[in-house]
């Protein structure tokens, strides 16, 4: 009898663990989707619909990697007094500032290594270290990654490697130790130092190199990733600091224009390559683009003050 | 009555340490198997894993932008013997499904003008019906070409 008891107990303890853990998953998603239903209204029912049976949701932001080859790519040269000083990396003290720090040195180092500046890469590879070190991210960095930056300083595919391998670390403890607001705060940091070197490096849209204005455009449709990431999390409340940062920004986007027209795909049977086809229309004026401008420097000193 | 204050300890332990040792598991499947699927391109860092189980599905949602090539690599654990994965435009256009290219881990494209784009991730029911469904890890990792 008394042993029977014990298999009920022990049973019933765990099936009630059991709804519980499974109760407490399902009205986080439905939060999710709530979310997204609010914020796009009626109009996107059907997609809300879709969304319902999709059991887990990513927004994915340009990595500082990912970041730094845009901005490589759009033409950009390299400035390094455009970086945030390693110096300032003592002042981060709170973990809302150490997060967006450590994404605004992430992103610093990545530009560095692609132009080559691998002291600078290493420079900021430390102050990265140490942001991660103060958030409780002990393993993400270890000194082994400074010395193979060390070792390799004439081999970029290593460097990368290096540094997308760091990134993958952080990102992942982060996610492992449910500290995904943390993470999202990281993103958004390097998220903002990209844009803040993108608009640095324009002075007049007319004059300027059109592609990297184009991508500056273009972060008006990551600046809907941004807020979509930052929502997931609203509840942090450096999270809603963020995020209210963000909403300005969107309004400094607000009277810039871009249209899609439908995408199309070819394929390359030679290179296997897939391109997908569109045309995109852009609208930007002086004035609009001196306004964005002038509201990303302020975030991004900011969050580097 | 002490043994039973120990056994429900340790069904506590076991449900609180089970997720944990699931997502480290995912995290160490995606470091180790699939990131490896993006060579040569370069793995972007950010990480996009999750345990699913059979007749799940994941979505993300990305932009990609002008002039970059990229490679899409979404990968299961062993449980998993297929995973469906679609790219969509933002109407849900369906641009590209491996169902069509034998289920291929991986797609190589690169985008005219920059796009947002939605990839859903499928985990098709394949196990039988007297069967316990079988869950495991998906990843959907990005690779970027470099010069």
């Amino acid at each position: 009898m008394f042993k029977g008891s014990k298999k009920i107990l022990a049973i019933s303890a765990l099936a009630s663990l059991t709804i519980f853990t499974i109760s407490c998953k399902c009205s986080r998603e439905t939060d999710e989707m709530l979310q997204v239903s609010g914020e796009q209204g009626a109009a996107d029912s059907a997609l809300v619909s879709s969304l319902e049976s999709v059991n887990q949701i990513f927004y994915s932001l340009p990595s500082p990697l990912e970041t730094a080859m845009i901005l490589k790519r759009s033409g950009a040269t390299y400035n390094e007094e455009l970086l945030n000083p390693i110096e300032n990396a003592s002042k981060y003290s709170t973990t809302k500032s150490m997060a967006l720090n450590l994404g605004i040195y992430s992103t610093d180092l990545s530009y560095a290594s692609l132009f080559d500046q691998t002291q600078a890469t290493i420079k900021y590879m430390t102050a990265s270290k140490k942001m991660a070190e103060g958030l409780g991210i002990l393993n993400a960095i270890d000194n082994s990654v400074i010395e193979k930056l060390e070792e390799n300083i004439n081999n970029r595919d290593v460097i990368l490697e290096t540094i997308s391998e760091t990134f993958l670390n952080t990102n992942s403890i982060l996610e492992e130790d449910d500290r995904v607001a943390v993470g999202s705060i990281i993103l958004v940091g390097g998220w903002v130092e990209g844009l803040y070197i993108a608009t640095s490096l324009v002075d007049d849209i007319n004059k300027a190199d059109n592609e990297m204005v184009d991508r500056i455009v273009d972060q008006k449709l990551s600046l809907q990733t941004v807020l979509k990431l930052l929502e997931q999390n609203i509840g942090n409340a450096d999270v809603k600091e963020l995020y209210i940062d963000m909403v300005e920004l969107q309004n400094a986007y607000n009277k810039v224009k871009i249209t899609v027209s439908d995408v199309e795909i070819v394929s390359d049977a030679k290179s296997k390559v897939a391109t997908l086809k569109s045309k995109n229309t852009i609208t930007i004026s002086p004035e609009t683009f001196k306004k964005l401008k002038t509201k990303v420097l302020e975030l991004r000193n900011k969050y580097t003050a | 009555m002490r043994s039973s204050v120990y056994l429900l300890i340790s069904a506590i332990t076991l449900l609180l340490v089970l997720p944990s040792s699931a997502n480290a598991q995912c995290k160490n499947f995606a470091k180790t198997i699939c990131r490896l699927e993006l060579s040569p391109y370069i793995h972007d860092g950010n990480y996009n894993a999750a345990i699913l189980t059979e007749g799940e599905e994941a979505e993300l949602f990305k932009t990609f932008y002008a002039g970059q090539e990229y490679r899409i690599s979404v990968c299961g654990s062993e449980m998993l013997t297929k995973i469906e994965f679609l790219v969509m435009d933002v109407d849900r256009k369906v641009l590209y499904t491996n169902a069509k290219d034998n289920y291929a881990t991986s797609w190589d494209f690169k985008v005219e003008n920059t796009q947002q784009l939605i990839i859903l991730v499928k985990v098709p029911v394949v196990s039988s019906k007297n069967e316990e469904l079988k869950s495991g890890c998906v990843a959907i990792m990005f690779g970027l070409k470099t010069d």
